[in-house]
């Protein structure tokens, strides 16, 4: 279930700072990251490509059954986030009452506690989004 | 011509969740009157349960790399102050380093004194600036500290994070002067391992908070060869409502002078955050020519004091979130949410 340290640090810059990849051959973004464009092939030229983190909400659910660790969050939303490059993630909807959120509602990013191992173990830190105030 | 240093850009982040002093009085059977009028603060900023001072450092310092325009890579210090950093080893610094992609080639501390953390952090960075060693430095103070339950403190201990990059190129606040007043002073602690601090109840106001505030402040004055009618604006650091204001008359201040920088009475006590959450607020109403005078306190004890004065640039670099907007958003919790949020439930 726990992620190993040394995948956890490989993805630090993909969950601080929404780092994926563009084709500069074709201009298609992907989220998380991909070594080879699925379009171009081998003709793709893939950079890494750090994302605005602005959104806006795709789908979403509210999550009332919480898997281990996060029970003290219920109610919580867990949305599919379609970043304004067009690529779409999985992402906590953070501050916010679930009865209130709706689709198409406008997301930003912001830097959050995403996992404590417990009182003694690794905090891991990333994106969630939040409501534009 | 002596080079300018000073204030290029800055950022503050406060948690939106509130709880009211009524609602803790409440619970401990306090006359919310005498809590009100005592601290002179009436709600407080509670972290949520995904954020502590790693977070708010990292959005604050966000928010200040924005304002500045300038490219993170550039930034070639960090110090981040606090006395709730997440781990007892492992530094926040590096969290934020990363997070604002500043990383790797940057010198990286943190610090702990109380609530002067952060301070002493900008006084880190002006120093290597000084010295030809960085192009940008960036001191934070970031606080989500706790006081014990139904504790005098809990009705201010808040959550929040101030941060300032300074540097030399297009600098919206000069830093003129800086003086610090330190002495070996037990009037609030932490032990390793202890959740919440202790303190000399009265004992942290005269020989703590007041000596040294004043004693911070005369000092600049006196290096500056000024007085306080000099300066448009003072920023104290602001434990409760009620200090500052005391201090700022004592010292010859008027209300008006502190005013803008007052914030603890909307947010509560950011400790390491206040004094620079104060200097940022007075900043967004601060205009050209205008000289400020902060002084922060840390217990244990010591300030932190400088002679600001605000440039012309800061005409065309007006912050795009100022201190207001980022409190403004506020959720209400009761005291059960409160206890769930600040992990004092026994589980």
């Amino acid at each position: 279930m726990k992620p190993g340290l040394p995948l956890l640090w490989r993805k630090t810059k993909e969950r601080y700072n929404l780092v994926g990849t563009k084709c500069e051959t074709c201009g298609t973004y992907y989220m998380p990251e991909r070594k080879i464009c699925a379009k171009c092939r081998r003709k793709g030229k893939i950079i890494p490509y750090a994302f605005s983190g602005r959104g806006k909400i795709f789908t979403y659910t509210v999550i009332r059954v919480a898997p281990e660790d996060y029970e003290f969050f219920v109610p919580y939303v867990l949305a599919i986030i379609e970043l304004e490059e067009g690529v779409r993630i999985t992402g906590q909807v953070v501050d916010v009452d679930p009865e209130s959120v709706r689709v198409g509602q406008p997301v930003e990013m912001v830097f959050r506690k995403i996992h404590e191992d417990n009182p003694e173990g690794l905090i891991t830190y990333g994106f969630k989004f939040r409501p534009v105030a | 011509m002596a080079e300018s240093i000073g204030i290029v850009g800055y950022g503050v982040d406060v948690p939106r969740y509130r709880i009211k002093a009524s609602e803790i009085a409440r619970v401990w059977g306090e006359e919310e009157n005498r809590i009100v009028n005592g601290l002179g603060l009436s709600e407080k900023s509670v972290p949520a349960l995904d954020q502590d001072a790693a977070t708010l450092a990292v959005e604050a310092a966000r928010r200040a790399v924005r304002h500045s325009g300038i490219n993170p890579q550039l930034i070639n210090s960090i110090f981040v102050g606090s006395e709730s950093h997440p781990y007892a080893v492992k530094p926040t610094a590096t969290i934020v380093a990363e997070a604002i992609n500043a990383a790797p080639v940057l010198f990286a501390a943190d610090h702990e004194f109380a609530c002067k953390g952060g301070t002493a952090g900008i006084i880190n960075s002006y120093a290597l600036l000084k010295s030809g060693e960085i192009e940008y430095g960036l001191g934070i103070g970031t606080d989500t500290s706790q006081g014990s339950p139904g504790d005098a403190l809990e009705y201010s201990a808040g959550a929040g994070a101030g941060a300032f990059i300074v540097g030399k190129k297009d600098v919206i606040a000069e830093i003129k002067g800086i003086y610090a007043y330190t002495t070996d002073t037990p009037d609030f602690w932490r032990r390793e391992h202890a959740i919440y601090p202790s303190h000399g109840g009265r004992f942290t106001g005269a020989p703590g908070y007041f000596k040294h505030v004043q004693s911070g402040a005369k000092g600049i004055m006196e290096k500056m060869g000024t007085r306080p009618s000099d300066y448009a604006y003072a920023v104290f650091h602001q434990p409760n409502g009620k200090f500052p204001r005391t201090v700022a008359k004592q010292l010859g201040f008027t209300p008006e002078q502190i005013a803008p920088g007052l914030i603890t009475p909307l947010i509560g006590n950011t400790y390491s955050a206040a004094s620079m959450i104060g200097l940022a607020a007075t900043l967004d109403a601060a205009k050209p020519g205008d000289k400020i005078l902060v002084t922060s306190f840390g217990s244990g004890a010591g300030s932190d004091a400088f002679h600001i004065e605000v440039t012309d640039k800061i005409l065309d670099k007006r912050n795009p979130l100022p201190v207001l907007e980022v409190i403004k958003h506020k959720i209400y919790i009761d005291y059960g949410t409160y206890a769930k949020h600040r992990k004092k439930l026994i589980m």
